[in-house]
């Protein structure tokens, strides 16, 4: 078990006295919304770690980096970019997903450009988006957001 | 409220026929080439248990927040707020786990009508999508600290700067109208 995984259990352990202590009735709730969004959650779990298990197993490491590692550049980026946009993966999956894509040889960047447009831009909740703020808004936000994503990826890609 | 129940039912279903698909491909590719069963069920294992290890204390911090921040509060103080301190708020107040991006987007809409600044409301809102403390701690435990780090504070400059500029777009937009209409009066 690593220190992250010990941290972020710390926390919530101490977290959970606290609502205890603080509120004996409302304690339980956390985790009933807990064990709930987990199992909505859990399909895609696995479907996550099956597509993670079949591309550390079936695709070699070459194919990986031609087309997101270090010689693909900039459209390599551009691509994963689009990819996190379009994909609809619960953004705590995607962090998995993404290591595997680096173990596998992808670019820091090409990784940072699909966790930052993968949580950033949702065209799933577009329409919502559009509804509650207005197209110039919701447009604005998301247009940008890509382009803002590529320019991290790209700065992350030449600091790390 | 119904409406929504619905459709994260019709989600769910949606998730376990994916599940059912992938799980199918797997197993014919694994018994058409048996030799990368071994690789592929090791690999699979291992991100298992550091998800495992994980997730349900993600969850629980997530339903913790859920149940002792409460929306009025976000609107509260989010509403007041101006300057620099205002978006230092949007920014912690949107990294809160208090559900998803989906429920930010009416709050949002209500404090632009009690007129909050739309600087803070994207920044807000980005922050909300993004930088979410859970996201956070998965993405230190699969990517290391300086990945996360780095990310983390390179998207802050952004939204916030993207955060003023929209405010600036929408604001001379709306003023090209209101030139505009007066002119045809």
């Amino acid at each position: 078990m690593n220190v992250t995984a010990i941290i972020i259990n710390v926390i919530a352990i101490i977290g959970l006295l606290i609502a205890f202590a603080k509120d004996r009735g409302k304690a339980t709730k956390p985790l009933k919304i807990a064990g709930k969004s987990f199992i909505r959650m859990l399909p895609m779990v696995f479907v996550i770690l099956i597509i993670i298990g079949l591309l550390l197993g079936f695709v070699p490491a070459s194919q990986i980096s031609r087309f997101v590692g270090e010689q693909s550049g900039m459209i390599g980026i551009l691509l994963v970019g689009v990819a996190g946009a379009i994909l609809h993966i619960p953004a705590l999956l995607s962090f998995p997903l993404a290591a595997s894509l680096f173990e596998d040889g992808a670019s820091v960047s090409a990784v940072a450009a699909f966790i930052t447009t993968l949580t950033m831009i949702g065209t799933i909740t577009l329409p919502l988006e559009i509804k509650e703020l207005g197209k110039k808004m919701a447009i604005l936000r998301n247009g940008i957001s890509f382009v803002i994503a590529i320019v991290i990826a790209l700065i992350m890609g030449a600091v790390l | 409220m119904k409406n929504l129940k619905e459709k994260q039912k019709r989600g769910m279903i949606r998730d376990w026929i994916l599940l059912g698909i992938i799980l199918i491909i797997a197993v014919l590719l694994l018994s058409i080439f048996p030799d990368r069963k071994e690789l592929v069920i090791n690999t699979l294992w291992d991100y298992f248990i550091e998800m495992a290890l994980i997730l349900p204390a993600v969850m629980v911090i997530l339903g913790l927040f859920a149940v002792f921040v409460s929306k009025e509060t976000v609107i509260k103080y989010l509403g007041k707020a101006s300057g620099i301190k205002g978006i230092f708020l949007a920014i912690i107040l949107g990294a809160l786990p208090t559900g998803p991006l989906y429920v930010a987007f009416p709050m949002a809409a209500s404090l632009l009508k009690k007129g909050a600044k739309i600087s803070n409301i994207i920044v807000f809102l980005s922050a909300w999508a993004c930088i979410k403390i859970p996201q956070e701690l998965v993405e230190l435990q699969f990517l290391g600290i300086r990945f996360m780090l780095s990310r983390l504070t390179l998207t802050i400059i952004f939204i916030v700067i993207m955060g003023i500029f929209i405010e600036k777009v929408v604001e001379w937009s709306e003023d090209g109208k209101n030139i505009k209409s007066s002119g045809g009066v």
